[in-house]
């Protein structure tokens, strides 16, 4: 990746984490006996962006594009193929665990999924106060006094201190997933898909919750969701993610209301909206899935699916820079950007065969 | 492959109802499971009609017995410990007690299902093409080449690239998107009647669900079926469904046409579900509005109305009626909620308090929502507005924290 800077001079508050063509390639081996590396799955490929200090940036995209394996990058769960992590100023990139120790105070996570990212034979308030032991911070008489305040930060009930995971719903076990991550008042959370597996009319507490801490704490946030329209509640700003590239990056206003990828588009446009009569937006269909990011296109990976692809998108890997008339920050990676605009211009982009097929000969019905 | 299509008629709104008696029609159905712990009662006395060539959409979240509901009407359900009453028509014909024969002549020809993780829903033994076939033959008795060309037909006509190929490819060489268009093919094989697709594209992505439910739309108009779609994304609801049914609980709590509930929804689980989920043209600066606590057990589910523990409004019920008596679910004509509240009150409260929060314009002064009901509940939401200026929406500030305290 074109190490093109990210504009520093985006939203207030200093760098807290700034990465740079991060990228992390996990082996493929085969042969008997011997293994022998016969490829790379190219989860993450050459990722710039920087978080702020107290502000949420949002990373979007489908299943595979890498989001998560940045996620895990940023608190060095894994260790980066190549590329600079910098956390306010210090390269963590190949950071040991004892440089680690310090910094992991600061950058916590909160797990997608409630029921296996808590230890089922451990106490809510063991499982709380962990990290606090862990770090050996406080006596214990205090951090059960700590412990019980953060679950009443979360809005559980401090008396349930003693009790196990099982006893509690999804909603709530995630609550006490966002308790732990509190405990040593981090700086930055890395939240992987916090409520993507929780009921519709739960998701919305966890959300509020979450912002509430954003607020009052000032904690940066990289917010990581499938969901655009929970990332565009969270964040201010967003980074859209396809085949382990950051294809399109900005403020919120930038990328939902004036994208200029023609995969943002096609994003935006297929997420079902609750409104019977939100018609006014652009139709796109795409054809098929995302490719195997084993062996990703050339070029730009999206041109498989795109309508727009001509031959120089095969061959040239378009940067990720400002275009003509965006705002600033606002980047995106494309030879051949739509108009800044989601609103349907009169004519429907079907990629889909069955689609066109069955759009394309059936006359419309009529009304019985 | 690659189709820019210019300008084209987009899919048409739905046929208005149909004449004539309805296709299924389901009447207090109720499904209890023995377990160790008691008995589960999943389904809890409902009923509803879905005519030819609609969509009837089932909303709910998880346990609130919308699966349940649709195993039932197939008569998948393990009958071991499983108490099933009520009536289920199809077609005329009696699907609940009726033999095992009748029922597997009906299933997979008249009446089929979509599965939401096709992974395990489709047998990882045998080729997709074989699994295609395999209803087919069973059911029209066609010859093994024949069935085969009906299952590569099938598959090009749900967008699977080369299906001449691809026909004699297992389930896991199949991408997510594809595995479920292939189980689409498979449910339509046979040209049901009557197509159940339970949450067919919760695991799918955005892009992929898109087309999937495009894919779906189109093949209706093109066969008639009439598909009962589960789901708990409204998103998904609005863009498929002609008429909706919301379940709680294991009962309707609220049904209607797509635009009633999305619209004027009346029951306060329904503006619940709409508060709460955030969209891409609400204000961001706005929080949600969760519904508070979490959904009920159904070993023990509460007395009275199932949602009055986190309801925000049972103490506009006189008398606390909501914790001592069963709200029953009435209606006028397909439209109806089951609720205490009086309908000039909650059209009053959706008018005053819900409505403003959901960022959207009022019915009157949007062009589109000329709906029935767009002109109707602004006139009944007048008189009442000098009541409910007083009372302050308490429930929301502690909304956030309500799941807690338990």
């Amino acid at each position: 990746m074109s190490g093109i800077a990210m504009t520093k001079a985006a939203p207030a508050g200093e760098p807290l984490l700034e990465a740079a063509g991060l990228a992390k390639h996990f082996p493929v081996l085969d042969g008997f006996l011997f293994k022998r590396r016969v490829g790379a799955v190219q989860a993450v490929d050459g990722v710039d962006f920087t978080v702020h200090a107290g502000e949420s940036l949002g990373l979007v995209g489908e299943s595979g594009c890498g989001k998560s394996t940045t996620g895990r990058l940023v608190t060095r769960l894994l260790e980066p193929t190549a590329g600079r992590l910098t956390y306010r100023g210090q390269d963590i990139t190949h950071a040991t665990r004892k440089q680690l120790a310090p910094v992991r105070t600061e950058i916590q996570m909160i797990f997608q999924d409630p029921y296996a990212s808590l230890n089922p034979r451990r106490t809510v308030g063991e499982i709380v106060s962990g990290p606090l032991e862990i770090q050996g911070l406080l006596t214990p008489g205090a951090r059960e006094r700590r412990t019980r305040e953060l679950l009443e930060i979360v809005g559980l009930n401090p008396e349930h201190y003693n009790r196990f995971p099982h006893e509690f719903s999804g909603g709530q076990r995630q609550r006490v997933g966002v308790a732990r991550a509190l405990s040593l008042e981090p700086k930055l959370i890395v939240a992987d898909e916090p409520v993507s597996a929780l009921d519709v009319s739960i998701q919305a507490q966890v959300v509020n919750l979450l912002q509430r801490l954003q607020r009052e704490m000032g904690i940066a946030f990289l917010f990581i969701a499938h969901d655009l329209a929970v990332v565009r509640h969270f964040s201010q700003r967003v980074a859209v993610m396809y085949l382990g590239r950051i294809i399109e990056i900005g403020d919120r206003d930038a990328i939902y209301e004036h994208p200029r990828h023609p995969y943002t588009h096609a994003l935006l446009s297929a997420v079902p909206e609750a409104d019977p009569d939100d018609d006014g937006r652009e139709r796109i269909r795409l054809a098929g899935d995302v490719p195997s990011p084993l062996n990703p296109p050339s070029g730009c990976r999206f041109r498989t699916r795109c309508w727009k692809a001509q031959d120089k998108c095969a061959t040239d890997e378009p940067p990720l820079v400002r275009l003509d008339g965006d705002a600033e920050g606002h980047l995106t990676a494309c030879h051949f950007p739509q108009e800044p605009t989601v609103a349907d211009r009169g004519h429907d982009v079907v990629l889909d065969p069955a689609l066109a097929a069955l759009e394309g000969t059936e006359p419309p019905r009529e009304p019985a | 492959m690659t189709t820019v299509t210019t300008p084209q008629p987009r899919p048409e709104p739905p046929a208005p109802r149909g004449t004539g008696d309805p296709f299924l029609s389901v009447r207090d159905l109720r499904v209890r499971f023995a377990t160790e712990d008691g008995e589960v009662r999943a389904v809890d006395g409902l009923s509803f009609d879905l005519e030819r060539g609609r969509t009837l959409g089932i909303v709910g979240e998880s346990g609130s017995g919308k699966s349940v509901t649709n195993l039932a009407v197939l008569g998948l359900h393990d009958p071991r410990g499983t108490t099933v009453s009520g009536r289920v028509t199809l077609d005329g014909q009696e699907l609940l007690g009726a033999p095992r024969k009748r029922l597997e002549k009906l299933r997979g020809a008249k009446m089929s299902m979509i599965f939401q993780d096709s992974l395990t829903a489709l047998s990882p033994y045998y080729t997709v093409g074989r699994q295609i076939a395999e209803p087919y033959r069973k059911h029209t008795g066609a010859s093994r080449h024949r069935a085969r060309q009906r299952a590569v037909e099938m598959l090009g006509r749900v967008g699977i690239p080369q299906p001449q190929r691809r026909v004699d490819d297992f389930p896991h060489q199949f991408s997510g998107g594809m595995r479920q268009r292939a189980m689409i093919a498979l449910a339509l094989v046979c040209d049901p009647q009557l197509l159940i697709a339970d949450e067919p594209t919760t695991a799918l992505d955005v892009t992929v669900q898109a087309q999937i439910l495009d894919l779906l739309k189109d093949l209706q108009r093109q066969t008639g079926t009439s598909i009962v779609f589960v789901t708990h994304d409204l998103g998904v609801v609005a863009d498929v469904c002609d008429d909706v049914l919301v379940m709680y609980a294991g009962r309707c709590v609220e049904t209607g046409t797509v635009r009633d509930i999305l619209k004027t929804p009346e029951h306060p689980y329904s503006w619940g579900l709409l508060s709460s989920i955030p969209r891409l043209k609400a204000p961001v600066d706005v929080p949600l509005r969760p519904i508070p606590g979490s959904p009920p057990s159904l070993l023990d589910p509460p007395p009275g109305c199932p949602f009055h523990p986190r309801c925000a409004f049972r103490d506009e019920v006189a008398g606390d009626r909501c914790a001592t008596e069963r709200p029953q679910l009435l209606l006028t004509g397909a439209r109806g909620s089951a609720c205490h509240l009086d309908g000039d009150r909650k059209r009053a409260i959706f008018a005053d308090r819900i409505r403003p929060a959901l960022g959207r314009r009022p019915e009157a002064a949007s062009p589109a929502a000329a709906g029935p009901e767009g002109p109707d509940a602004d006139r009944t939401a007048e008189p009442e507005a000098d009541r409910t200026v007083a009372d302050e929406p308490a429930a929301e500030p502690e909304a956030d924290q309500g799941e807690g305290n338990r």
